[in-house]
């Protein structure tokens, strides 16, 4: 007989009612007739992640003092909790923008329109319950699971429309590369298990500590492959080779939900994995993040400079974002947890919001959006312009949003950390950037008259697209709001870093 | 409502009239007006504030602060010191006269531009008021985006390139000048100007130059200015020549010099050097431009090395000498820039080889424009020259040869001055200058005529600036107790 653990179920939620709601949008696609399924699914979804945004708040109120739950297996406390609610404010935002832009089966037969919106929706559900789990989990094999649970929805969700040229290709190339990374993870768990025979994050730093195994050869290996898989996750360079093709291919829907969602999963996960297992390699894994962080800054950036299609050129400023993220994450310092987790949420806002603006032109257009086809769509859909706009230039750090001020936080927390020089390259990185920022912002607005050709829209005037300006205008208070309210969520983020140990 | 509220009601009406005027469909004829009406409403709230500053009393004024960012001592700390009202006023009346300008040509899709106008002078007001060095970066920043896009989409058919290189020089500058603040903010545990105490790291103080003569921009770091000067349509060159490139000089005494006593003595012969080189290779190159905006555009360079040269001199009379050249040559500039702009819209070109003549029949236009001109090359009497005079004098006690410099300086102010006036007014009769084209219309006058009449002001009694600037003990002392 197997003792069953003591379950805190209000600790695991968050998750419970996302699962939830990802089965009964799940059940709707048998249930529900064809023409009700889009907006039922959705509605659930939208519930879903209401309800979630709820639990977690409630969590966050209510777990001041953090604490290991389930037989040790799961955190309850304010750094997850916070995550959760960044995950469920993005999934919710997400299922919106879906509503509109997920097509139905575009080009086959309409008896068949809609067939699979449902699991699109129960998919969205279902990964952002994996990462409300990830960001929580205390072992390495909650760590691995979730992983592979919230991936693998990510992998479908990429080649769910597969009518779409390219959906099919980003997802098996993501199934792939991404495969590469699990495994990565899940060796490096292997030898960190095999060097301290512990797999509870708390349990392998004891042990460490105790048998001092920070300079042991298995341990360090394990540790530089989990290094290697979570920077897959966040896409980090010189692990970010699949982001460009996957963010171009997806579903521009589902792009906009990676780019936010994975980055805060993976990099909630791992500044919680590394300070609290490897706190004694502290030493090895603060330089190997911030060469990650450089790297990523470089390639990034020069990579993006050459991009004429919007999608990979935003995938390619994403992997640059990490750089700038990975400089917070690399102090290891209480300053650069909650300077990354304040950065995570003002990105996440900017790179969400610009995702969708191009989802948008897409539809228009009917085909991939390029610097040339983008030429007068600020005049066209003033607000989306604008909004475009502060995006890209929060993500450039000028301020007009809560980029500015998270490139600010990471900076400082770089030179308290005695890391000047780790400064200078993020002002030069900032500096590259803002070339190809302005270039979409050159393209929108300040074409000639007679280079603009009135965009092709497939009868008649543009849809009106009401719940993506609002997941637009969501995004928009998000990256402006936080240029203002800063110290409300830098207190709200230092209670959630006070939960990991430095 | 306090005096200390308007330095806040200055930054904030004009960027939340740019919310209104963005979302709510108004016509073009209202939106221009309201516009209009928000810039004479800043005006009027400067002048308000001006009539109850105590030009006696030392320190801050007007000030207000509330935490931003507390664990990293950010606060967002507003007040005016006299020289920073009297740039504030400089910006507020500049930017009426360029929205007015603005309104009178009836700019293309007036919502954007209107709104974009009213940005930069809410922001711009910001940079001269913030006592927080981070909140000084986010105003200077934020001054860049409407700058960007405002010459991007009205400006001349070499746009484009004009605002890349905008763009790339100033952000090469001020993302420097952010290192150099996040470091120097964590090593004093303050981000605030009045709090934190002098640095003696020469890395840091040049850290924070780089960016100040950029947007000055002093001799080499002027290769954006030609280009943005010539591209930008004129109302918006005008502000940025008189009153954006303020910011950077402004800078320089604010932050630079203050803050970096040692640096700026051990740097002083050289940065006086740049100045100097400025104000001769800007006169030469001015007196060499072939058109009415390369004149203005390169005379605004020298004057910056003039204005530079002065606060560098680091006496009495350069300080002084200093912020009374900021605030006339401000005003010069503006004025000069918004004639080009009157004369561009009824020859369609600037060049001197296509104009000459128009001062017959038309004399307004010629009275305004000498005005202005002799004005600009520092007639005595006049206030720019008082404040040229004060600065030469100020950099004699530094060393003779210094004024001797500035003084050549001078010389060459008066021949590509009048070179301007001759070629534009004087002379044959330019191919491109029609029979029909019209003396200045009662809009523009409307426009230039108080500007010039507020230089005459200032001619009659430059003494209202420079005398009020730094409230009654000597600048040096001033700026030696960091103007607590």
């Amino acid at each position: 007989m197997i003792a069953t653990p003591h379950v805190d179920w209000f600790a695991i939620s968050t998750i419970l009612v996302l699962l939830g709601a990802s089965f009964a949008a799940l059940l709707s696609a048998v249930l529900v007739p064809r023409s009700w399924r889009r907006p039922f699914a959705a509605g659930v979804a939208a519930l879903g992640f209401a309800g979630g945004l709820v639990t977690s708040i409630w969590i966050y109120v209510d777990s001041p003092n953090g604490q290991r739950v389930i037989a040790g297996s799961f955190y309850r406390d304010r750094w997850t909790a916070l995550a959760q609610v960044a995950l469920c404010a993005v999934g919710f935002v997400a299922a919106l923008v879906s509503v509109e832009h997920i097509p139905g089966g575009r080009g086959s037969d309409p008896a068949r329109r809609d067939d699979h919106i449902a699991e699109y929706f129960a998919l969205l559900l279902a990964a952002v319950g994996g990462m409300a789990f990830i960001v929580g989990s205390a072992n390495l094999m909650t760590l691995f699971l979730s992983l592979e649970w919230f991936s693998i929805a990510l992998y479908i969700m990429c080649a769910i429309d597969y009518d779409l040229e390219g959906s099919l290709e980003a997802g098996l190339k993501y199934l792939i590369i991404g495969s590469f990374g699990s495994a990565s993870l899940l060796f490096g768990s292997a030898l960190v298990y095999g060097a301290t025979n512990r797999i509870d994050y708390e349990g392998i730093a004891e042990q460490v500590a105790r048998l001092n195994l920070s300079h042991d050869t298995l341990l360090v290996l394990g540790l530089a492959m989990l290094i290697a898989g979570l920077a897959f996750k966040a896409s980090a360079a010189p692990f970010h080779m699949w982001t460009p093709d996957v963010y171009e291919g997806a579903p521009t829907p589902v792009t906009a939900f990676m780019s936010a969602a994975t980055k805060i999963a993976a990099l909630f996960l791992a500044l919680r994995v590394l300070n609290t297992a490897f706190a004694q390699e502290k030493y090895l894994w603060t330089w190997a993040f911030a060469a990650i962080a450089v790297a990523s800054l470089v390639i990034g950036n020069l990579a993006a400079l050459n991009q004429r299609s919007v999608k990979r050129m935003l995938a390619y400023s994403s992997v640059a974002q990490a750089g700038f993220l990975l400089i917070g994450l690399s102090t290891g310092t209480p300053l650069g947890a909650r300077g990354m987790a304040f950065y995570l949420i003002a990105y996440s806002a900017a790179a969400f919001g610009s995702f969708a603006v191009i989802a948008a032109r897409e539809r228009e257009l009917g085909e991939p959006v390029t610097l040339d086809n983008l030429a007068g769509f600020g005049w066209e859909r003033p607000f989306l312009g604008v909004a475009m706009w502060l995006f890209v230039f929060s993500f450039a750090g000028l301020p007009v949003g809560g980029g500015f001020v998270g490139k600010f936080y990471v900076f400082s927390a770089a030179y308290d950390h005695g890391w000047t020089w780790l400064v200078i390259v993020g002002v030069v990185a900032t500096l590259v950037s803002l070339y190809y920022y302005l270039a979409i912002v050159r393209a929108m607005y300040m074409r000639p008259s007679e280079e603009l050709r009135v965009a092709a829209v497939a009868g008649g005037s543009p849809a009106p697209e009401r719940l993506l300006h609002a997941a637009v205008g969501v995004a928009l208070v998000v990256s402006v709001g936080t240029l203002f309210a800063v110290q409300p969520l830098i207190t709200i983020a230092e209670h959630a870093a006070a939960a990991i140990p430095f | 409502m306090s005096a200390s509220d308007l330095t806040t009601v200055l930054i904030c009406l004009p960027i939340g009239a740019t919310i209104v005027v963005w979302l709510l469909p108004l016509s073009r004829f209202a939106t221009g007006s309201l516009a209009v009406l928000v810039a004479l409403i800043e005006v009027a709230l400067w002048i308000e504030q001006a009539a109850r500053f105590d030009y006696g009393a030392a320190g801050l004024q007007n000030a207000q602060k509330t935490p931003w960012i507390k664990d990293l001592h950010v606060s967002y700390h507003v007040g005016e010191y006299g020289f920073s009202l009297f740039l504030v006023g400089l910006t507020v009346v500049a930017m009426a006269a360029a929205i007015g300008y603005g309104f009178w040509v009836g700019r293309d899709r007036p919502r954007a531009y209107f709104g974009l106008m009213l940005f930069l002078t809410g922001v711009t007001v910001g940079v001269f008021v913030a006592q927080d060095l981070l909140l000084f970066y986010a105003f200077f920043e934020a001054m860049l985006i409407p700058l960007y896009v405002l010459i991007g989409v009205w400006g001349g058919a070499g746009r484009l390139g004009a605002t890349l290189k905008l763009l790339l020089y100033t952000m090469t500058g001020s993302l420097v000048m952010l290192a150099a603040i996040v470091v120097f903010g964590l090593k004093y545990g303050t981000f605030d100007m009045i709090g934190s105490p002098t640095s003696p790291s020469r890395w840091l103080f040049l850290g924070f130059m780089l960016a100040f003569v950029i947007k000055a921009p002093l001799f080499p770091f002027h290769g954006w200015l030609p280009d943005s000067y010539r591209e930008a349509p004129p109302e918006v060159t005008a502000v940025l020549s008189g009153v954006i490139a303020k910011a950077g000089t402004y800078g320089m005494l604010r932050i630079a010099i203050t803050k970096f006593p040692e640096p700026t003595s051990f740097y002083r012969t050289a940065i006086m050097a740049l100045a100097a080189a400025s104000l001769v290779y800007g006169s030469m190159l001015a007196f060499r431009s072939a058109d009415f905006r390369g004149v203005v555009a390169y005379s605004s360079m020298a004057a910056s090395g003039l204005i530079a040269l002065g606060l560098f001199a680091g006496t009495d009379l350069g300080y002084t000498g200093g912020v009374l050249q900021m605030v006339a040559h401000g005003l010069i500039s503006v004025s000069l820039f918004l004639i080009a702009g009157a004369v561009e819209r009824r020859t369609t070109t600037g060049e001197f080889a296509y104009l000459g003549g128009m001062a017959r029949g038309r004399p307004a236009l010629a009275t305004l424009l000498v005005t202005t001109g002799v004005i600009a090359l520092a007639v005595p009497g006049s206030a720019a020259f008082a404040g040229e005079f004060l600065i030469l004098g100020g950099s004699y006690q530094r060393a003779w040869w210094w004024a001797v410099i500035g003084a050549a300086g001078i010389v060459l102010a008066a021949m590509y001055m009048l070179r301007l006036i001759s070629g534009v007014l004087h002379e044959a009769r330019g191919p491109r200058v029609p029979d029909e084209a019209l003396d200045l219309r009662p809009g523009e006058l409307a426009l230039v005529v108080p500007l010039v009449a507020v230089l005459l002001a200032l001619s009659f009694w430059p003494a209202g600036v420079s005398g009020h600037s730094f409230a009654g003990n000597s600048p040096t002392k001033a700026v030696q107790e960091q103007f607590r």
